[in-house]
């Protein structure tokens, strides 16, 4: 028998009874769609960590100081800081994989313009620090390098920083802010970046040339860490490797020592999130995929049924001529058609669900095409595999008891 | 139908039954329900099989139908031996040989009479063009083309059972088990369904085996068998069968009338 003619006697079938087939398949829409939409919001989520791994810079490297070890007694990373200007300069000298290289220090303080203030971070950087971070600006012009040489009291202000001094709107660029009663000239303002991979606010800030922080803010004369940016995407780990070496060499590191610093990669930092955000992600699936398993125990429940309740029908069918596995056929095609029917109706909800929560719940979704092909395959495969038993049941009935069942 | 063609050349019957037997094992009790019955069945036959519940009779008629299979002796259909088939086997040989028609008529519900008719050939794998040829010719023979449409819920039970008697010869059987086919109707219906059976055995020769308990159904045949304990007690010739069209002929036309209102009615 032609598989395709069972097609419309499973049909009608189902049609006989709407309001169950509805019912049963309900949970296969409820799987279907949750399945769909919860891929979206994972996937949403990481397009949103790979965006803003992306705005901490490009092709960005940050090195922090390491830990240090005196006769034995280990400090942590970042128990002293032994990085030096002349550090900073070198990376730009002598590492061809490193397309620029600023030191960072940074103060946090109080920035006050008029009657208004706001605690804020200022970061002393080189100019190169916007090239690295790619950062352009959305008013006024950089500071120089001989801003830099001559610690000249100018800054440039980030977006919130701007939004909470000068709550009236009005260009900034020209006027002055005070940081421990010192003036800067504020030279330009930053374009708004948004939050960064660990939830901070990347806005509020200001950044200052570094020696006005080092000298003028922070009376130092040790460097933070250094932010460089490797020449391209492809050398990030070649770059990696070159300040490594010049690094072991200048702090004069023995080939037994540690190294007393820790070069952090964007790619480590995207790896480390999307790691995060995959694990959620699987977890998000894994939950959909047990109502899709429960829709299919719903579908097993009413194809058990409808076996019972067509057991005189299957009779006739066996008596006219219809083997085992017509029988089976039959009701394995109804099975599918039902989880298929439940699956075409979960998309539509699944996708209704993932726009919601878009525009109602602001989170961010991504809807992939292949987990629409994936939610809609699993349901066809759940069909068949709960509807295997009912349908097995029915094909071993025997033809004399079938027929004369009331 | 082909069948009567045959008759005078063929000297092997229809069904050829030796010794067949049935045992159901009841728990620790064996239940003898046929106790080697042997039986010839020749082309163009009309035979009445009768006895009381119990007597084996319905055993018999689902072993003949190949609904189930005996535990000894021999059963030939058409020369198939039919005693050591499986079961998609049996199946087969349902759907090529054999039409049944049912006490209950056995119709599926919310089916038009049409794809009811079809429905051994959707089994046999005949294309649907032919399906449908076939079943019409099938329903015009019993007298139901003007209901080729109408679901098996909107037909009265004689009609029903005509529909029925359709799907039985759709597949150009060998022969035709009818199962208490009068037993679910009205006198002049049953009469009726076996004035069709007479039309078919006499114009189209077919071969029917009707199982009932009605000694005045059992009339309507040209032979009775009738069954006692799970043996053949009695095997005769009907000397002068009735006349199903000249009995309703003779019966009240009032009855008719009522029917045919009941049946007109939703």
């Amino acid at each position: 028998m032609n598989p395709l003619s069972v097609l419309p006697v499973a049909w009608l079938a189902l049609m006989r009874h709407k309001m169950r087939a509805v019912l049963t398949t309900l949970g296969i829409m409820i799987g279907v769609a949750s399945v769909i939409a919860m891929v979206a919001v994972g996937s949403g989520a990481r397009m949103m960590i790979e965006a803003q791994v992306a705005s901490l810079g490009a092709n960005m490297l940050m090195i922090f100081p390491g830990s240090t070890n005196q006769s034995g007694l280990r400090g942590g990373m970042g128990s002293v800081s032994r990085f030096t200007e002349a550090d900073g300069r070198a990376i730009n000298d002598e590492c061809p994989n490193v397309a620029a290289c600023t030191p960072v220090v940074n103060y946090s303080g109080r920035a006050v313009y008029g009657n208004q203030n706001w605690p804020t971070r200022i970061n002393g950087v080189y100019p190169n620090y916007t090239e690295i971070r790619d950062w352009p600006l959305s008013a006024g012009k950089l500071f120089t390098e001989q801003d830099v040489e001559r610690a000249t009291k100018v800054c440039l202000l980030g977006q919130t920083v701007v939004d909470n001094l000068f709550p009236d709107g009005g260009d900034p660029v020209g006027l002055y802010v005070r940081v421990r009663n010192i003036p800067f000239r504020i030279l330009g303002v930053l374009e708004r970046k948004g939050q960064s991979p660990f939830g901070a606010d990347q806005d509020d800030t200001i950044i200052a040339p570094f020696t006005t922080v080092q000298h003028r803010l922070l009376n130092t004369t040790s460097v933070y860490i250094f932010m460089c940016s490797a020449s391209s995407t492809d050398t990030i780990y070649k770059a990696q490797d070159e300040i490594t070496a010049l690094f072991r060499q200048r702090h004069r590191l023995q080939p037994d020592q540690d190294d007393d610093f820790t070069i952090r990669n964007q790619a480590d930092l995207l790896k480390a999130q999307t790691e995060s955000s995959g694990v959620m992600q699987m977890l998000l699936g894994a939950i959909a995929s047990i109502s899709l398993l429960v829709g299919g125990i719903g579908i097993m429940n009413i194809m058990l049924v409808s076996v019972t309740e067509r057991t005189r029908e299957i009779g006739i069918r066996m008596a006219i001529g219809a083997r085992g596995r017509d029988i089976l056929l039959q009701f394995l095609i109804e099975a599918v058609v039902l989880a298929l029917a439940g699956g075409m109706v979960g998309i539509g909800i699944g996708v209704g669900a993932t726009q919601l929560i878009t525009y109602v719940l602001n989170w961010p979704t991504l809807l992939s095409p292949f987990s629409i092909v994936a939610a809609f395959g699993s349901a066809g495969i759940t069909g068949i595999c709960f509807g295997f038993f009912p349908a097995t049941k029915a094909a071993k009935l025997n033809p004399i008891d079938a027929l004369r069942y009331e | 139908m082909t069948a009567g063609s045959s008759i005078a050349q063929s000297p092997e019957p229809i069904i050829r039954v030796e010794n067949l037997q049935k045992t159901y094992q009841m728990g620790e009790v064996a239940v003898h329900a046929l106790r080697g019955i042997s039986l010839n069945i020749s082309r163009g036959e009309f035979v009445a099989i009768m006895g009381h519940s119990g007597s084996g009779k319905s055993t018999f008629m689902n072993l003949i139908g190949c609904l189930d299979r005996g535990n000894g002796g021999r059963y030939m259909l058409e020369g198939v031996d039919a005693s050591t088939r499986n079961r998609d086997e049996l199946a087969k040989l349902r759907n090529a040989k054999i039409g049944f028609v049912f006490q209950g008529f056995n119709l599926l519900s919310r089916t038009t009479a049409l794809e009811n008719v079809e429905l051994p050939l959707v089994y046999a794998g005949v294309p649907r063009r032919e399906r449908r040829r076939r079943a019409e010719e099938a329903l015009k023979i019993v007298n139901l083309a003007d209901r080729m449409d109408h679901r098996s819920n909107q037909l009265s039970g004689g009609q029903q059972q005509r529909v029925a008697i359709a799907r039985a010869l759709v597949v150009h059987p060998a022969i035709i088990l009818a199962d208490e086919p009068t037993g679910n109707l009205d006198s002049r219906t049953a009469v009726e369904i076996m004035g069709v059976f007479q039309q078919l055995n006499r114009q189209h020769h077919m071969t029917i085996l009707v199982v009932t308990h009605e000694p005045d159904i059992a009339q309507y045949t040209r032979r009775i068998v009738h069954f006692h304990d799970g043996r053949i007690s009695n095997d005769a010739i009907v000397s002068n069968p009735r006349d199903a069209a000249a009995d309703l002929a003779a019966m009240p036309q009032l009855d008719e009338a009522v029917q045919s209102i009941a049946a007109a009615a939703p």
